[in-house]
C-alpha cells in the first residue's frame, strides 16, 4: 500500500482543521473543451510561483495558477455571473492537506501571541505582502507573485478573506477563507508545550481545494509537493524570527551572480546513488523540489 | 574588494566581489587580518562536497579587526581584534543553549538542502559550500560575520596573529576531538592524522590528562613536528603496519581512545584503498572510510572512537561486528567553536599551548592557487598556509 504523508488524515497528528468550503474554483461549470484553452499559461505561472515560498505562497501560487487555469479548470466565473453551468459533473474536488511542525525555544504565549497578531504574519511568510485584522474574526489578505517577473506583473495582485473560526489564546486557531476566495482553503494552527522546558510545538496544517477538471486537479496535484517545501520553509523562517529575531540570510558577496539566481544550485544534496549518473529522469518529490 | 573565488576543482583565482554590507542587525564587517587554509577546504577543492558555484569565496579559519557594527552587537566595538569561530551559531535555539553549537537550527538558511540526505540540517559555515549555508568565505578583504557577538572573540592583548589565527578552528576542532575521546589518566591516545587539526588534538589530549599520544600519517615533515611540538610518537603509515605497532606499544591491549583527524579523504596503499576511491570515482561512495575501519580495528575493547575528520555522504564496509562486540563508544561532530575558543584563549595566553608553529607559509591572496597546492600535496613541508589579505 501506498504510504502517506497526510498525517492529519491519516489520524496521526491530533489535529483536524475544519475543510475549506467549496465555492468559486472548486466548482465546475465550464465544459471540456474551453478548459483546455490555458493550459500552457497556468503552467507558465504555476512554475513562477513556486520559484518563491511562502503559506501565503501555497495559497498563492495556488491562485496564481488558478487565475490562469480557470478556463482550463472547469471554472469561470462568467458562466457563474450568467448563472450558466454547461458542465455536467457536479461533484466538488478532493482537499489537498499539508502539515509542518517545529519546536520553538520560546514560551508558548509569546509565539502564540506573535502568530495571533496576524499583521505579523508577511515577516516570515514569504509571498504575503499584507495581513489585515478587520475585526476579531475576519481579515484581509493580500499576495504578490514575484514582481520581478514579467509574466508575474502582468498578474492582479491576490486578495482574500477569511475567518477566525476557532480560537483558543495561548493554544489554538482555526481558520477559512470566506467563500468566493480564489482558492478555498482552511487551516489550524497549534500551539503546544515541548515536553522538559524544550519551549513551544507549533504544529500548522493547512487545506485546500484545487479548481476542479482534468488540468486544475492535476496541475495543482503535481504542485502539492512544491506549496508543502514552501510551507516548510515558511515555519523555519518563524522560528528564525521567533528565536533570533531575524531572517537568517546568507547575502554577501561573490564571484558570480547571487544563490538566487542559479537554480541549478538551488537543489538538496542526493544520495550518491541517485545522482545523474545513476537516476535518469528526475522526480517530483516533496524533497527534490527547486525554490 | 578581492577575494579568492572557487572556480572549479583545484581552480582558485582572486577577483573583484562587491564588499560586504550589514544584512542583520547582528552582524558585523570584519576587514580580515589572517585566513587559514584548512582540511576541509580540500573536501571542497577535490570535489567532494556538493553545491559549490563557480564565483564562491572560500576560507573559513580566520581573525580580523572590526570595522562596521550592525545596531543590535553589544560586545564588539570598532577596532577590536577578534578570532571568529568557522562554524556559525544563533546563540538562541536549543542546541546552541545547550553548547552544541554546530548543530545551530537557525544559521543554514539552506538547511532544505541536507535535510533529504541527513534527516535535519546542521550550522551554517563560512565558506563551505551552499548546502552548509551558502556564506561567503574568508579569503578576502572582508567578511560578514552574522550573529557576531556569539561567535567573535577577542584576542588577549599579546597573542600573535600567528597564533590566534588557529583558534577559529583547527585548536577548537582537535581539542573537540580530545574532550569528546573522554580521556582518563593513563590512557594511550592514537591520533589518525598529524594536519593541524591532529596535531591540536595531541596537544589538547595531554592538556586533559592523557598519558601518551601516538601519531599517524605518511609525510615525514608531519610526523617530525608531531613528534618534537605536540610530543607523540609516531608511525609512518606507509612504512609500519598500523594494527601490529598499536598493540604492541600498548602491551597489547590496544589504544584506549582513537580519533580520526582525517575523514573522508584518507589514503593508504591497501587494496580497500584502490576499492574506495573507484567507488568514489563513479560517485557510489562519496567518503573513503579507511582511517574509520582501522581504529574500530585497533581501538581496545571498550574504547572509545572520536571522529573529526569529515565524512559528506555514504561508507562501504564498516566493521559493525568489530564495534558492536567489542563495545565501542563512537563520538563525533563538526566542532563547537563558540564553546571552546574562550579556554583555549586562554592556553595560548598563558602560554600552555602555542599554535603558531602550525603556520608555514604566509602568502597574498594573489598566490591562493599555490598556497592550496602546496597545502593538498603536503609539499615544501607544509602544515598549515595562512594568507593576509
Ligand atoms: N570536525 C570539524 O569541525 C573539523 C574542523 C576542521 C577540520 N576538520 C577535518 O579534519 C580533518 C583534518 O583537517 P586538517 O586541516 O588537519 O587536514 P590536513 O589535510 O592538514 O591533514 C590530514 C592529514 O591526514 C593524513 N592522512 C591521510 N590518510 C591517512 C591515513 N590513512 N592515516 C593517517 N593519516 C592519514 C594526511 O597525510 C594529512 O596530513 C579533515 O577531514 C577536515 O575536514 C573537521
Ligand atoms: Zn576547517
Ligand atoms: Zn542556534
Amino acid at each position: 500500500m501506498a504510504r502517506t504523508a497526510n498525517l492529519a488524515q491519516a489520524g496521526v497528528l491530533d489535529i483536524a482543521p475544519v475543510d475549506p468550503i467549496p465555492s468559486g474554483s472548486s466548482k465546475i461549470n465550464v465544459g471540456k473543451n474551453e478548459r483546455w484553452l490555458s493550459v500552457g499559461a497556468g503552467l507558465l505561472i504555476a512554475n513562477i510561483g513556486i520559484r518563491r515560498g511562502g503559506i501565503g505562497g501555497v495559497l498563492l501560487t495556488a491562485v496564481g495558477t488558478s487565475l490562469a487555469l480557470r478556463g482550463a479548470s472547469g471554472y469561470c466565473p462568467i458562466n457563474e455571473a450568467l448563472g450558466r453551468d454547461t458542465s455536467d459533473d457536479k461533484t466538488e474536488t478532493n482537499v489537498l492537506e499539508i502539515s509542518k511542525s517545529v519546536t520553538i525555544n520560546k514560551p508558548r504565549e509569546e509565539v502564540y501571541q506573535f502568530w495571533r497578531k496576524l499583521e505579523n504574519l508577511p515577516k516570515f511568510m514569504r509571498h504575503l505582502e499584507d495581513v489585515k485584522q478587520m475585526d476579531d474574526r475576519r481579515s484581509h489578505w493580500v499576495a504578490r507573485l514575484d514582481s520581478e517577473n514579467p509574466a508575474a506583473k502582468a498578474l492582479p495582485k491576490v486578495e482574500w478573506d477569511a475567518d477566525i473560526v476557532e480560537e483558543e489564546e495561548n493554544s489554538r486557531l482555526v481558520w477559512r477563507s470566506v467563500p468566493g476566495a480564489t482558492i478555498d482553503n482552511s487551516g489550524e494552527v497549534r500551539f503546544v508545550d515541548a515536553p522538559g522546558n524544550r519551549g513551544t510545538e507549533v504544529h500548522a496544517t493547512i487545506k485546500y481545494r484545487p479548481p476542479q477538471g482534468i488540468v486544475g486537479e492535476a496541475v495543482l496535484k503535481l504542485l502539492n509537493p512544491a506549496f508543502k517545501q514552501m510551507v516548510k520553509e515558511d515555519i523555519r523562517r518563524f522560528k528564525w524570527l521567533m528565536e533570533t529575531g531575524a531572517i537568517t540570510t546568507n547575502e554577501g558577496p561573490s564571484g558570480r551572480k547571487p544563490e538566487t539566481t542559479n537554480p541549478a544550485l538551488r537543489q538538496p544534496m542526493q544520495n550518491p546513488a541517485e545522482t545523474p549518473q545513476n537516476k535518469t529522469k528526475p522526480s517530483i518529490t516533496d524533497e527534490s523540489i527547486v525554490l | 574588494m578581492r577575494a579568492l573565488c572557487y572556480n572549479g576543482r583545484n581552480d582558485l583565482r582572486v577577483e573583484r566581489v562587491p564588499d560586504p554590507e550589514i544584512v542583520n542587525p547582528q552582524d558585523i564587517i570584519l576587514r580580515v587580518i589572517m585566513s587559514s587554509v584548512c582540511g576541509s577546504d580540500l573536501h571542497l577543492l577535490n570535489g567532494y562536497v556538493p553545491t559549490m558555484q563557480e564565483g564562491d569565496i572560500i576560507g573559513h579559519e580566520f581573525i580580523g579587526e572590526v570595522v562596521e557594527i550592525g545596531p543590535e552587537v553589544k560586545k564588539l566595538r570598532r577596532g577590536d581584534r577578534v578570532v571568529v569561530g568557522s562554524i556559525l551559531g544563533c546563540g538562541e535555539c536549543s542546541y546552541c543553549q545547550s553548547q552544541s553549537w554546530s548543530l545551530c537550527d537557525n544559521s543554514n538558511p539552506n538547511a532544505y538542502m541536507v535535510k533529504p540526505l541527513y534527516g535535519y540540517s546542521p550550522a551554517g559555515i563560512f565558506g563551505y559550500s551552499h548546502a552548509f549555508g551558502g556564506y561567503a568565505g574568508s579569503h578576502a578583504e572582508y567578511i560578514r560575520v552574522p550573529f557576531a557577538d556569539r561567535g567573535c572573540f577577542l584576542i588577549p592583548e599579546g597573542v600573535k596573529d600567528e597564533s590566534a589565527v588557529f583558534c577559529s578552528d583547527a585548536f577548537p576542532t582537535g581539542f573537540m576531538g580530545a574532550d569528546m575521546a573522554d580521556i582518563r589518566p593513563g590512557d594511550t591516545v592514537a591520533v589518525w592524522g598529524c594536519g593541524a587539526v591532529g596535531q591540536m588534538a595531541m596537544r589538547s589530549a595531554y592538556l586533559l590528562g592523557a598519558e601518551r599520544v601516538i601519531a599517524m600519517d605518511r609525510h615525514k615533515h608531519l610526523l617530525e613536528q608531531a613528534k618534537n611540538n605536540s610530543n607523540a610518537e609516531v608511525l609512518s603509515i606507509d612504512e609500519i603496519d598500523i594494527q601490529e605497532a598499536l598493540k604492541e606499544m600498548t602491551g597489547g591491549r590496544g589504544p584506549d581512545r582513537c580519533i580520526d583527524a582525517v575523514g573522508m579523504e584518507a589514503v593508504s596503499s591497501s587494496p580497500q584503498y584502490y576499492y574506495d576511491k573507484a567507488k568514489q570515482w563513479v560517485r557510489l561512495e562519496n567518503d573513503r572510510p579507511i582511517v574509520l575501519r582501522e581504529a574500530i580495528k585497533a581501538c581496545r575493547k571498550g574504547g572509545t572512537i572520536s571522529i573529526i575528520g569529515v565524512y559528506g555522504g555514504f561508507v562501504d564496509s564498516i566493521p559493525m561486528g568489530a564495534a558492536m562486540n567489542k563495545a565501542l563508544t563512537f563520538r563525533m561532530g563538526q566542532m563547537h567553536a563558540q564553546k571552546y575558543i574562550p579556554r583555549l584563549l586562554d592556553y595560548v595566553a598563558n602560554g600552555q599551548v602555542d599554535t603558531s608553529d602550525l603556520l608555514t607559509y604566509k602568502m597574498p591572496l594573489e598566490e591562493g592557487q599555490r598556497g592550496y597546492n602546496y597545502f593538498n600535496s603536503k609539499s615544501n613541508n607544509t602544515t598549515r598556509v595562512v594568507f593576509t589579505p
